[in-house]
């Protein structure tokens, strides 16, 4: 009960979530909004109009120096060579034997400036972890600069025109995974990211973390949203989103014992690029033949919803897998679910159980993501 | 939150209105603004028995599964079956919408369950305001 006892971590908008009535619960270690006016309300928000998440529990490395490129290299995945100023990438950093560290976003500031934004939970252990690895390394300095941002995540179709509203900057001008720097709610120098973590267009702002700035930037979101319908959301519906548009969440999808072609992450991993900590393991999987699990997406076909941790079954009884993500879906209104099977069982419409509460009930594999937003017609 | 002084709660937050041998049971106001947006509710059926502090179905919101615990003992004559496609219901008005209408085996067992002003006590207590 140790890690319970520790004095919860607050954001600088922990007072105005309490202040809204957001339910709050204990997220590794912080005291996060979980559901600020509804779930489902807040989920169909953002897929419908926008809405605007806390972001802040998530941690931010920076990695200065004329050996910053190659240190990026040597720790994360994905090929950073190949990223322009002004441009990001999903990556990795993976343990020797090619399971997660953790996963990131890997921003180049500049020739000689990168930002690597981590998951909240993890955040001590990623840090240790970049300085074990790279703190030899000539020409880069390592900066744990998680407490000097509050980030907000402005997500959904209306997410541009609202902040739009609140910026000099042209939005339009921002491709996806692309970003900038400019002025937003009079801040200097914000830099805008057209990321997230919802499987909808959106950004995310990195603004200073004092409480007053926060505040006001917070209801000024709120406030330019309005008439779209903004609402502010939770862990919860960011939670449903991700599931549906089959985003990897940290200690389900992938932790230290799942490695990257078994997540279904291969994709993200230039093994060609030279070497990186996790890579001789992941061409050893691909010479002895692949991975042999992988992750699926599972629908219910029989009544019940699958949740994380539940075991899933083949139709002859045999257990072969377990469910690391299982939600309703709000937004395709199914039960749906993200689970490892053994390589057989992962060929679509292959039928499965998943035992629910002590009852076999039926669901099929389906492809992944379960929701992907329409291509912008302009 | 409202709890009708005319029904008798469990520390599990379910209600229960007793009108001669026959028992209505549903869940309280706390419980569903706890749950969230309810989703699912898996109920026994009519002529099963259930027994009071076991429990006797689930209900699911988006992000939780809830085990139901009986308030009392007794053989279930009716279940409302409008709750399978419509749970929300629970969610919209939870002191009328019923799951369950139990004939008690034991009215005794009705004396041991929480008052109303008990029970907001309890409730009160275990949010901390």
């Amino acid at each position: 009960m140790s890690e319970t006892m520790a004095p919860l971590r607050k954001t600088a908008l922990n007072a105005v979530h309490r202040a809204a009535k957001s339910k709050m619960v204990d997220f590794g270690g912080w005291d996060m909004p979980v559901d600020c006016c509804g779930l489902v309300a807040e989920h169909m928000a953002v897929r419908t109009a926008v809405g605007v998440f806390d972001v802040s529990h998530m941690g931010d490395i920076q990695l200065r120096g004329p050996g910053s490129l190659a240190a990026v290299q040597q720790l994360c995945m994905n090929d950073a060579s190949k990223l322009a100023v002004g441009q990001a990438h999903y990556s990795a950093m993976l343990y020797p034997n090619g399971t997660f560290v953790d996963d990131v976003v890997v921003h180049k500031l500049s020739d000689n400036d990168y930002l690597i934004v981590i998951n909240a939970g993890t955040r001590e252990k990623d840090v240790q972890w970049v300085r074990s690895q790279i703190g030899h390394m000539p020409g880069v300095h390592v900066n744990d600069y998680s407490d000097y941002y509050t980030q907000l995540a402005i997500q959904g179709p209306r997410a541009a025109e609202t902040l739009q509203k609140l910026t000099s900057v042209d939005l339009s001008g921002i491709k996806n995974y692309w970003f900038t720097w400019g002025q937003v709610c009079g801040l200097h120098n914000v830099m805008i990211a057209r990321t997230g973590y919802t499987g909808e267009d959106g950004f995310e702002i990195y603004i200073p973390s004092d409480e007053p700035t926060s505040a006001r930037v917070w209801g000024e979101v709120l406030a330019a949203g309005a008439e779209f319908g903004i609402l502010a959301c939770g862990l919860g519906a960011r939670n449903t989103l991700r599931l549906e548009a089959a985003m990897a969440l940290y200690g389900h999808e992938i932790s230290d014992t799942i490695n990257v072609f078994e997540a279904g992450l291969g994709r993200y991993a230039k093994l060609d690029k030279g070497e990186f900590v996790g890579r001789d393991a992941l061409v050893k999987v691909q010479e002895e033949g692949g991975p042999k699990r992988k992750l699926v997406g599972l629908e219910m076909i029989e009544r019940g919803i699958g949740r994380d941790g539940y075991p899933v079954f083949a139709l002859d009884g045999k257990r072969i897998g377990e469910i690391t993500s299982g939600s309703p879906s709000p937004f395709l209104k199914k039960n749906i679910a993200l689970a490892y099977v053994p390589v057989g069982y992962d060929a679509l419409d292959t039928e499965v159980a998943v035992e629910i509460r002590g009852q076999m009930v039926k669901a099929k594999v389906v492809p992944t993501p379960f929701y992907k937003r329409a291509k912008k017609s302009t | 939150m409202a709890y009708p002084a005319a029904y008798r709660y469990t520390k599990e937050h379910e209600w229960i209105q007793v009108d001669g041998k026959i028992g209505t049971v549903g869940i309280t106001d706390y419980a569903q603004d706890s749950l969230g947006d309810i989703v699912f509710v898996d109920l026994p059926r009519v002529g099963d028995t259930i027994e009071a502090g076991k429990s006797f179905g689930s209900v699911e919101s988006v992000k939780a599964v809830s085990d139901l615990f009986a308030p009392v003992s007794g053989t279930v004559t009716a279940v409302n079956d409008e709750l399978k496609d419509a749970p929300e219901r629970i969610n919209s008005d939870a002191n009328t919408t019923w799951m369950l209408k139990v004939e008690l085996s034991d009215a005794k067992q009705v004396d041991g369950l929480l008052t109303a002003a008990d029970y907001e006590k309890f409730t009160s207590e275990e949010t901390g305001h």
